[in-house]
C-alpha cells in the first residue's frame, strides 16, 4: 500500500499533461525484458573471435611481493599472455579521489584478493587454469588489520602518509557543554556488502585507431574513462565507453575494477576480451560499507531538548582510499542527524588499514552515524520517561534549522511530521495469531519450525535519519545531456543522450517521461549511455534523477525558445506575443503551429551541462560550512517478533514515510524505497562480510545472507511531496533515505522486544541471546546513563515497549 | 571433463566401478556448486538422475525404501505423512527450485554435518543402502557418517536407496539459521517417539564433526517414560524432564565456531530445540492416543 501526499504538485514547464510525463507511472523499457530472462547483462557481452581475462589475486592481507613468474601459464595451450605491473604503459595507479591503488601490484600487497597479474585465454576455464599457474612469491608481513591500533601514532603504516586518511572536525557552540541528563554508548557497524546480482563483468575491443571500445557495467563512464586512459597512456578521446546492461551498483560500481584490466588486455592481444568475475571474486573485486566504531555522548535538558552532542567515529577503509574522505565528510556533517543540535564536538575519522577496500555504499557515512544517533535518542527517551516519537520530534530540524555546520536548511524538513505518519499508521494485529502459528514462515525461525510461540516477544521501534544529496564540500558537479528534436515518420521524435547510468533505479524511463513533458512529444528516444556526450557525473549519491532532470529541462527550455524564435520569424510576429502549450506554438490571433511545421527547417539540438547550486568546503578545524545542496529525510518504525529464547528474528510489519520532493515516477519511487528499506534490514538482520586477521571468511552468498522474500516484511509507504524550491521539478533525491533508517528501526524494535543494548549490528542470534561479544566488550557493559554514571543495565528497555505474548509459551514452556 | 548418462542402474553401477574417481551429480545442487567455486575439478560426472530405480519408492516388510534420487519435493507430497519428520526437514531445504532438484541421496553423499536430511533419518533409525558392483549393503545412518563429508561410501558404491520404518509415532524437525528461508543449519534437532514400544529417536545437526545422535537423551526419556507408564497413558512432561533430556541433547554435541555462529550459542540453541520438539511431539502424542501417525 503506498499513499502518494503533499501539497506541492508543480506541473512540468510545458503546462498541459502529457501521457507518460513527469509525475506518471510510466513503464520502465527493460521491465519486461528482466522478467522473461531476455534483458542482456553485461555478463552476457560477447564478441566474435573473444578471449577471456582473468586475475591473479593476493591470497595474503599484506606481503612484499618478490617475484611472478608467468612461464609456467603461459605455456599452457589457449593462453595468450601474462600481464604484470611492467606491462602498464601509462599510471600504475588509480582511484576515485586520490589515485593510491595499483592496477596490478607493485613491491607489496596490501588486502587480500588484490590484482597482481593478468591473464588472457581461449576459455575461461583455461583462463582459470592459467592464474593458478602464474607463480606468485610472497613474503608474508605483518597486516594492520585492527583499525583503532592502526589510528596510533606507533602503528605501522599501509601507506607512507600514514594510516589517518582523513579526520574531519566538527565544532559547534560549546564543545565541553554539560546537562542534566548525559547518555553515552559505544555502537559498532560490520561490514556490509553491495551484494548486487550482477557480478563484474566487461567486454573491450581494441580499435583502429590504437584505441579501445569498452562495454561495462558502472555507475560513472567518465571517471572510468579518465582513470582508464591515464593507465593505458591514451588520450581520453582514444577511450571509449558504453554502458552494459547493470545487474546492480549501491555503489559498488563507482570504483574501477576490472575495466583498465580489460583495456590492457585488449591492446596486448589484439583481440576483444571479456571478463566476469565469479561471485567469491566479485566480494573481492569491489569495495564495502565501511565497518564503523562510534562512541557517542548526548546531553539534554530535563525536557528533553538536546544540550549536546560528542562523538567520536572510526571508518575502516581498508588498504586503499576510493571513497573513504568524502564518506567520512558525510558521516561527520551529518553525525548528530536530522536535529538541532547547540553543541557539537565530533571527530570523525576514516582510516588505512589492511582490511578489504571500503567505499561508496547506499548511504554513504550517513548509515554508520545513524545507527548510532538513533539509538543514543532511544536512551535518552528512556532516561528521561518520554515516548522515543516525542523526543525526537521535540528536537527535530525543519525548514529554517541550522545544521551543525552553520548551514541553514533552506527547504522543507519535515522530520516531525515523517514521524507522526509513522508512529500513526494503524499496527498489526497483536499476534502470533492461530493463523501464523498454522502458516509457516511467519514466526521467527520462518520456515524451519522453531518456535510455536514460545519465547516470542514482540518489539517496536523508530528512527528518522538523513542524507545528503549530490555531491557536497564544493566538488563542481555536474551532468550533461544531449537533446536533439527532429521530425520522424510518425510525428516529432526526442532524442535524449547523456552518459548518466541506468542501475535498475529508472533514469531511461524518468528521461523520456521528462522529454516528453518538456517538448510535448509522444515518442523519445533515450540513447545508450556513453562517452560521446559530456560527463553525467555518478549515478550515486541520491543525484541522477536530480541531476539529470535540471539537465534535461534546461536543455528542452532552450529547445523550446528556439522553437517560438522560429515561429515568430515564420508568423512575423513578436516572440513575446507567442506562448508554447504541449508541443504547438499559440500565435495571438489563434494561429497554431505544430512540431511537425516549426521542425520543417530542419532538426534542432542542444547540448547542456548544468549545474547544482555551488557548495563549499568545510572549515577544516571547525566543519563549518554549506557543504551541502540538499537532503532526503525518511522515517520508520518496525513491528518485530523475536524468538527471545533463540535469538530470531521476523520483522512483522515496517512502515516508512519519506519525503521526495516531488515523485517524478512514483512507481520507481516505491521501488526505491521498498528496496532501500530491505538492504536496511539486511544490515540490522544478517549481511556482513566477516574479516579475521585481514581475510574474508565468507565470500559467497552461501555465507553472506541477504533478505529473502520470507524476510521482508509489508511495507507501508507514505510519501510526501514537498517541493524543494532550489531543485528542478522541487524534487530530491529519493535512493539512499530509506536505507538509512530502516536498520536503527529494526535494532530499536528487537531493543524493545529483548531489553538488550545490542550495541552491534548486524545483530546475530547469539547476541540477540546474550551470548555474543560485541562492540565495547560483552552486552551491557558498553556505556553508561544519568549524571549520576548510573550504568546501563543489559535490560534496560530501549525504543519502545515490550508486548509478551505467544499462545504456545503456555503449552510449549519455556525454557528458563 | 567426460560426462556418463547411464540409463540403467546396471550401467551406473558399471561406470563407478570402472571410473571410481568419477563423481556422481544427482540433482546437482552441492556438486555444480563445488565445480563453480573450483573447489574439485573432478576427472569425470556421472549424472545418475536419468536411472528410473532411483527415483522410485516402495514398501516392503513394514519398511519404506526410498530411491536415492527421489527429489524433496516428491518426498514431501509423497512420503510427507509417513515421514513427518524428514518431510519437516525436506520443506526447510534451499528454496522451491533446489527442492525440486537435490535429493536426499545428495544430501548423504555430501555428508555434510549441516545436512538437513540426516537428523531425521537418524531419529527415525534409517539405514543407507550402498550399492556396486559387487553386491549391496545396508548401513545404519548411524555408522555412515565418518566426519565432516566424509562416510562410508567406498569408491565403487552408489547410494541407491534410504530404508526407514514409517514414522512410529510424532516427529519434528526444526532447524536454526539466520535467515527465514534458504539457510544453513547453525544446528538442527531432530526427535521420532515410538509408543508401541516405547523408544525414542533423536538426530542432531551442525553441532558435531558429523550428524549424530543423542543417545543418552533417548536412553534417559525411554527409561523415564516407562518407568512412569506414560507410554500408556500420556501425561504433560515433568519439567525436570525436559530440563535433563535437553541437557543430554547439548551434551552429546560437540560444536566449532564458524562463521555461522559460536559454538557457545549452538549448544544454547540445541537446548531450546531439545526442549521444544519433545513437547511438541509429546503433545501430539497426547492429543492422538498412541496411535501411529499412518
Ligand atoms: C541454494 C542452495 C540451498 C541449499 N539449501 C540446503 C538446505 O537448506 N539444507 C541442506 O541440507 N542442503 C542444502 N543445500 C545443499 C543441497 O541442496 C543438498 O545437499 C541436496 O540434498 C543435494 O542433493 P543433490 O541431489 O542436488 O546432490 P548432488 O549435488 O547431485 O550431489 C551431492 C553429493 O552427493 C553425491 N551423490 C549424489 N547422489 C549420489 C548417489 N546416489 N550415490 C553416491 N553419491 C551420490 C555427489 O557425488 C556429490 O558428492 C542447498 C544448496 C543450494 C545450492
Amino acid at each position: 500500500m503506498s499513499t502518494l501526499t503533499g501539497p506541492t504538485r508543480e506541473s512540468a514547464g510545458a503546462g498541459a499533461h502529457t501521457c507518460d510525463g513527469v509525475g506518471d507511472d510510466a513503464r520502465r523499457p527493460d521491465g519486461a525484458q528482466k522478467v522473461a530472462g531476455r534483458f542482456a547483462f553485461s555478463s552476457d557481452l560477447w564478441a566474435d573471435g573473444m578471449v577471456w581475462g582473468a586475475t591473479v589475486r593476493s591470497p595474503h592481507p599484506r606481503a612484499r611481493l618478490v617475484s611472478v613468474d608467468p612461464s609456467e601459464a603461459l605455456r599452457l595451450p589457449g593462453v595468450h599472455c601474462v600481464l604484470t605491473h611492467e606491462d602498464v604503459p601509462g599510471k600504475k595507479t588509480f582511484g576515485l579521489e586520490v589515485a593510491d591503488q595499483p592496477v596490478l601490484a607493485v613491491g607489496e600487497v596490501r588486502y587480500q584478493g588484490e590484482a597482481v597479474a593478468l591473464v588472457a585465454a581461449d576459455s575461461p576455464e583455461t583462463a582459470r587454469r592459467a592464474v593458478a599457474a602464474v607463480r606468485v612469491e610472497y613474503q608474508p608481513l605483518v597486516a594492520v588489520v585492527d583499525p583503532m591500533e592502526a589510528m596510533l601514532p606507533t602503528a605501522e603504516k599501509v601507506h607512507p602518509s600514514g594510516n589517518i586518511v582523513r579526520h574531519f572536525k566538527l565544532r559547534r557552540g560549546d564543545p565541553f557543554g554539560e546537562a542534566p541528563v548525559v547518555v553515552s554508548g559505544e555502537y559498532e557497524v560490520g561490514m556490509q556488502d553491495q551484494a548486487f546480482l550482477g557480478p563484474e563483468s566487461g567486454l573491450a575491443v581494441p580499435a583502429d585507431d590504437g584505441g579501445v571500445d569498452l562495454q561495462v557495467a558502472t555507475q560513472w563512464l567518465h571517471a572510468d574513462r579518465r582513470q582508464v586512459a591515464a593507465a593505458l597512456g591514451l588520450p581520453e578521446a582514444k577511450v571509449r565507453l558504453a554502458l552494459a546492461g547493470v545487474g546492480g551498483a549501491f555503489g559498488a560500481r563507482e570504483d574501477v575494477s576490472l575495466q583498465i584490466h580489460l583495456c590492457l588486455l585488449a591492446l596486448r592481444t589484439g583481440r576483444p576480451v571479456k571478463m566476469v568475475y565469479s561471485r567469491e571474486e566479485s566480494f573481492f573485486g569491489h569495495v564495502h560499507r565501511h565497518p564503523a566504531r562510534l562512541r557517542y555522548v548526548h546531553g539534554a535538558a530535563r525536557d528533553g531538548r538536546l544540550v549536546f552532542v560528542k562523538a567520536e567515529m572510526v571508518f575502516d577503509g581498508g588498504a586503499y582510499m576510493s571513497s573513504t574522505r568524502a564518506v567520512i565528510g558525510n558521516a561527520g556533517t551529518l553525525s548528530v542527524g536530522p536535529y538541532v543540535v547547540p553543541n557539537v564536538s565530533v571527530d570523525a575519522y576514516g582510516l588505512y588499514t589492511n582490511n578489504p577496500p571500503c567505499g561508496a555504499m547506499r548511504g554513504f557515512g550517513a548509515v554508520q552515524a545513524c545507527f548510532a544517533y538513533e539509538a543514543q535518542m532511544d536512551r535518552l527517551a528512556e532516561e528521561l520517561g518520554m515516548h522515543p516519537v516525542e523526543l525526537r520530534s521535540l528536537n527535530a530540524m525543519s525548514q529554517g534549522s541550522l545544521m551543525p555546520t552553520g548551514q541553514v536548511v533552506d527547504s522543507p524538513a519535515p522530520v516531525a511530521d515523517l514521524l507522526r505518519r509513522v508512529a500513526q499508521a494503524p499496527l498489526p494485529p497483536p499476534g502470533p495469531t492461530v493463523a501464523d502459528v498454522a502458516t509457516e514462515g511467519l514466526l521467527p525461525g520462518g520456515m524451519a519450525n522453531t518456535t510455536h510461540g514460545e519465547g516470542v516477544v514482540r518489539g517496536t521501534g523508530y528512527a528518522v535519519g538523513f542524507k545528503n544529496v549530490g555531491f557536497s564540500e564544493g566538488y563542481d558537479d555536474y551532468t550533461t545531456v544531449r537533446v536533439v528534436l527532429a521530425a520522424g515518420p510518425d510525428g516529432p521524435v526526442a532524442t535524449v543522450h547523456s552518459a548518466g547510468c541506468e542501475l535498475g533505479q529508472g533514469l531511461v524511463t524518468v528521461q523520456a517521461q521528462i522529454a516528453r513533458s518538456e517538448l510535448g512529444v509522444r515518442e523519445v528516444v533515450v540513447e545508450t549511455a556513453d562517452t560521446r556526450v559530456g560527463s553525467a557525473g555518478s549515478s550515486s549519491a541520491s543525484r541522477q534523477t536530480y541531476m539529470t532532470a535540471g539537465a534535461l529541462r534546461e536543455a528542452c527550455g532552450q529547445l523550446r525558445a528556439e522553437m517560438l524564435a522560429r515561429a515568430a520569424a515564420r508568423l512575423g510576429v513578436p516572440e513575446a506575443d507567442l506562448s508554447w502549450a504541449h508541443g504547438e506554438v499559440l500565435g495571438p490571433g489563434g494561429d497554431v503551429l505544430g512540431l511537425p511545421e516549426l521542425l520543417e527547417p530542419g532538426p534542432l539540438e542542444r547540448t547542456v551541462e548544468w549545474r547544482h547550486r555551488p557548495t563549499q568546503e568545510v572549515d577544516p578545524e571547525t566543519g563549518q560550512g554549506d557543504a551541502h545542496v540538499q537532503y532526503s529525510f525518511a522515517a520508520h518504525r518496525a513491528v518485530v517478533d523475536v524468538d527471545t529464547e533463540l535469538g530470531l528474528v521476523k520483522v512483522v510489519q515496517i512502515d516508512t514515510a519519506q519525503d521526495v520532493g516531488k515523485a517524478i515516477n512514483p512507481g520507481a519511487v516505491l521501488g526505491q524505497i521498498h528496496g532501500g528499506t530491505t538492504q536496511g534490514l539486511g544490515l540490522a538482520l544478517m549481511e556482513e562480510i566477516q574479516v579475521e586477521a585481514g581475510r574474508v571468511k565468507n565470500p559467497s552468498f552461501t555465507d553472506y545472507l541477504i533478505p529473502t522474500i520470507l524476510d521482508v516484511p509489508p511495507m507501508r509507504v507514505q510519501v510526501l511531496e514537498l517541493a524543494d524550491p532550489h531543485a528542478p521539478y522541487g524534487l530530491r533525491g529519493v535512493g539512499e533515505a530509506p536505507t538509512i533508517s530502516s536498520t536503527p528501526a529494526i535494532v530499536a524494535a528487537v531493543r524493545a522486544a529483548t531489553g538488550r543494548r545490542l550495541p552491534r549490528v548486524p545483530l546475530r542470534p547469539q547476541d540477540i541471546v546474550g551470548l555474543g561479544e560485541a562492540a565495547g566488550g560483552t552486552d551491557g557493559a558498553d556505556g553508561a546513563a544519568g549524571t549520576g554514571g548510573r550504568a546501563g543495565g543489559a535490560h534496560d528497555l530501549t525504543g519502545g515497549v515490550p508486548e509478551p505474548r505467544g499462545p504456545g509459551s503456555g503449552e510449549g514452556g519455556a525454557v528458563p | 571433463m567426460d560426462f556418463h548418462s547411464p540409463r540403467t542402474w546396471a550401467d551406473a553401477l558399471a561406470l563407478k566401478a570402472e571410473h571410481p574417481e568419477a563423481v556422481p551429480i544427482a540433482g546437482g545442487t552441492d556438486v555444480m556448486v563445488e565445480l563453480n567455486f573450483n573447489r574439485h575439478r573432478p576427472p569425470a560426472l556421472i549424472d545418475i538422475s536419468a536411472v528410473p530405480e532411483l527415483a522410485q519408492w516402495d514398501r516392503a516388510d513394514g519398511h519404506l525404501r526410498v530411491g536415492a534420487g527421489v527429489s524433496y519435493t516428491r518426498l514431501v507430497r509423497e512420503l510427507g505423512p509417513r515421514l513427518p519428520g524428514l518431510a519437516m526437514a525436506a520443506r526447510t531445504v534451499g528454496s522451491p527450485q533446489i527442492r525440486n532438484r537435490g535429493t536426499v541421496g545428495g544430501n548423504l553423499g555430501s555428508a555434510s554435518p549441516a545436512g538437513d536430511a540426516h537428523p531425521p533419518l537418524l531419529a527415525g533409525r534409517a539405514s543407507v543402502e550402498l550399492a556396486s558392483v559387487r553386491g549391496t549393503r545396508l548401513v545404519p545412518v548411524e555408522e555412515f557418517f565418518t566426519g565432516p563429508k566424509r562416510s562410508v561410501l567406498a569408491a565403487d558404491e552408489l547410494i541407491s536407496a534410504f530404508v526407514v520404518r514409517p514414522a512410529p509415532g510424532p516427529e519434528q524437525f526444526c532447524k536454526v539459521g539466520t535467515r527465514n528461508a534458504m539457510v544453513i543449519a547453525v544446528a538442527s534437532f531432530a526427535i521420532s517417539l515410538d509408543p508401541e514400544h516405547g523408544r525414542v529417536g533423536t538426530g542432531i545437526g551442525s553441532a558435531a564433526p558429523t550428524p549424530r545422535r543423542a543417545a543418552g537423551a533417548e536412553e534417559l526419556l525411554e527409561a523415564e517414560l516407562s518407568a512412569a507408564g506414560m507410554w500408556e497413558r500420556p501425561r504433560p512432561l515433568p519439567d525436570g524432564l525436559l530440563h535433563r533430556f535437553a541437557e543430554l541433547v547439548t551434551s552429546a554435541a560437540s560444536p566449532i565456531d564458524d562463521v555461522r555462529g559460536s559454538a557457545a550459542y549452538r549448544r544454547h540453541a540445541l537446548a531450546i530445540m531439545a526442549r521444544r520438539a519433545l513437547s511438541w511431539a509429546w503433545a501430539d502424542l497426547m492429543r492422538n492416543g498412541n496411535a501411529p501417525c499412518n
